[in-house]
């Protein structure tokens, strides 16, 4: 496949998907049935209570776990496909993680913490530095490249986790509750900055619970009991009726 | 990327210094218990050869044997058994390189107001052969003063000290011995200690002829206490032995089924058990200090077992923003081998140090060998590698979303 094919289709494209854990009472099952399209440069966000399953959806679109049947497309490679390597290789490049609780390695600096997935793509320090410097500049902490993460507040902490998450220049950006531990002045600041980085090109796939940080994507999907429920793009009277049908 | 890592094992470590340090000594003290003991056990082989070198080498030892005359047994080396003419006669035997007929005794010795109380060997010249044995000074005596029986003497070096000092030069000096002028034409160079501890240069060779005439003389002229006999190589040993034996058997018409008036002992084979032993108590010392080297291997897999629980999270992220198995397993194996790295070359420090000062306290020969640091190097190395190589495998293996979700 081409890049501009590519770029044509869909970042992200699931057909069936099924999820079930294992419990002592049997299979116990999180996802089921679910399709759904991404296209490249879309901003959307995944919204639902907890339980609903939208965590475990991010996860198999992160690579981090595999579904337990269906098909998962990313970025036109069948992810059934790959292996270990493969996978890693996927979330170093492809993906970018912002998590709600930033997860920055505390016992690093921020031009370390940002420069750490170019450590994995195996680029060498002068050029991984540069990268990470600029990207800090970005987000606007050009003043604190040797500050630890303890330094700094929440949401700068957040926006370093963001600058991270670019600094491999990836298709797709993942947020799990990225502003979940933040004030809303803060998220407000956090979701502008989403904002840029979707206007120039980046796919955005956030979760969240609060609709007015959901307001912000372009694309608001509602997960109930494994299932899509409420997809912006497609029609609420369309999947009710699906859902009402299964 | 390895450049990279290396720092962020750099990096763990110091994080948490004291427990660093405490995983390390176990390490330090393995490492340095197992170069101790080495210097320690291989300074006593080494001392042990030193001894067996300084005997000779291929050396046999004919005494002369138990007799029974009357019922009573003689003990071995008094009866007198064993002629020059014996010594004549396996010196023509094949593979013999040298042979020396030797009879003994203690005599007071006299140089000026100096007296002193030393064995006497009446012996020929190929003596200094068959002990591998060298001059300092002088000349040995030749087969004209054995035929002739002169008074000339080669001295020890202990006794040249204690009758001469270190002012006088002895060559040349006349000295007494049992009130007998003697002529020293020669000294010996020093040979230390035989393998039973006896001062070997405490000691004085005379011409057989001379000692059996004019100091040991009487009850049986001719006869000597031993012949010592050097074969040509270590091979042949067993083939001349017999050969001795059979020689002699006939010499002295002794029938078949009597037991022989002689013994021949195999000096070399007595040696080499004594190298063996102290080669197996230096094997025993190694084993059990590589004990605390083992015993510190798994204090590294203890903390590094704690370290991969504490850093789950950790792991977590590095796996989610794309290290791969591998790159976690070599990060926390690399770790485990810094660890032990340096906990090695600490060991090595003091081990050698520990080394030098028990050589400076005891007098007892040490030997630090090339060898015995590399293999406690490599141990280390290995320990590391083996003990880290779990712990690592088990961050390696942790399922990323439960390592993220980890409080």
């Amino acid at each position: 496949m081409t890049e501009s094919q590519k770029k044509a289709g869909n970042v992200i494209r699931v057909r069936g998907l099924h999820k079930h854990y294992m419990t002592a009472a049997g299979p116990f099952p999180v996802l089921k049935e679910v399709d759904l399209d991404i296209a490249y440069g879309d901003y959307v966000a995944i919204m639902g209570p907890s339980g609903s399953g939208k965590s475990t959806f991010m996860n198999i679109l992160g690579c981090l776990d595999k579904p337990s049947s269906g098909e998962y497309t990313l970025d036109g490679y069948q992810t059934a496909e790959l292996d270990g390597d493969a996978l890693a290789r996927v979330r170093n490049k492809t993906i970018g993680f912002v998590f709600q609780g930033f997860n920055l390695l505390s016992r690093s600096s921020l031009l370390d913490n940002v420069s750490l997935p170019l450590v994995y793509a195996g680029i060498d320090k002068a050029e991984r530095h540069a990268r990470a410097a600029v990207l800090l500049k970005k987000v606007g902490l050009e003043k604190y490249y040797h500050s630890m993460p303890n330094q700094i507040s929440g949401g700068q902490q957040q926006r370093v986790a963001i600058a991270r998450a670019l600094v491999n220049r990836p298709n797709l950006i993942l947020a799990d509750e990225p502003t979940g531990n933040l004030d809303s002045v803060t998220s407000e600041e956090i979701m502008a900055l989403f904002g840029e980085l979707n206007k120039e090109g980046i796919t955005i796939v956030l979760v969240t619970h609060e609709p007015d940080i959901a307001e912000h994507a372009s694309r608001q999907v509602r997960f109930l009991d494994g299932r899509i429920v409420q997809d912006s793009q497609r029609g609420f009277g369309e999947l009710t009726a699906e859902a009402g049908a299964a | 990327m390895f450049g990279a890592m290396l720092g962020e094992a750099w990096h763990a470590m110091g994080a948490n210094r004291l427990r660093t340090f405490l995983t390390m000594l176990g390490m330090v003290i393995g490492v340095g218990a197992v170069v101790l003991m080495m210097a320690i056990g291989q300074g006593a082989q080494e001392s042990v050869k030193q001894s067996i070198n300084s005997m000779g080498s291929n050396l046999f030892i004919v005494l002369s044997g138990s007799t029974t005359s009357g019922g009573a047994r003689i003990g071995t080396g008094n009866a007198p058994s064993l002629k020059v003419g014996d010594a004549t006669a396996i010196g023509e035997l094949e593979g013999i390189s040298a042979v020396a007929p030797v009879t003994m005794g203690t005599a007071q010795i006299v140089f000026g107001s100096n007296n002193w109380n030393t064995s006497i060997l009446g012996t020929m010249p190929s003596y200094l052969d068959v002990r591998s044995w060298n001059l300092a000074d002088g000349y040995m005596f030749s087969d004209s003063d054995i035929r002739s029986a002169t008074r000339v003497a080669i001295i020890g070096k202990t006794v040249a000290q204690n009758i001469f000092g270190d002012e006088i030069d002895p060559i040349g000096k006349t000295i007494r011995i049992k009130q007998t002028p003697f002529t020293v034409v020669g000294l010996l160079e020093g040979k230390g200690q035989s393998l039973d501890g006896r001062d070997q240069d405490d000691t004085i060779i005379v011409p057989l002829t001379t000692a059996q005439r004019k100091l040991f003389g009487g009850q049986f002229p001719g006869s000597v206490r031993m012949i010592m006999v050097q074969a040509e190589t270590a091979e042949i040993m067993p083939a001349v032995e017999s050969d001795i034996n059979n020689l002699l058997r006939q010499r002295h018409n002794i029938r078949e089924g009597n037991d022989n008036d002689f013994s021949v002992r195999n000096l070399t084979s007595l040696a080499n058990s004594a190298a063996e032993t102290t080669r197996t108590m230096a094997l025993l010392l190694g084993a059990i200090a590589s004990v605390s080297l083992l015993v510190g291997g798994i204090g590294i897999m203890n903390i590094m077992l704690v370290s991969v629980t504490e850093r789950t999270r950790e792991i977590g992220i590095r796996m989610a923003i794309g290290a791969r198995e591998r790159d976690i397993l070599m990060q926390f194996l690399l770790e485990a081998i810094v660890i032990s790295f340096f906990g090695c070359l600490i060991g090595l420090i003091l081990g050698i140090g520990g080394a030098v000062l028990v050589g400076m306290l005891t007098q007892a020969t040490i030997l630090i060998s090339g060898n015995s640091i590399l293999l406690a190097f490599s141990v280390a190395a290995a320990v590391g590698i083996f003990f880290g190589f779990y712990p690592a495998r088990k961050a390696a293996q942790l399922n990323p979303i439960e390592a993220l979700r980890y409080q």
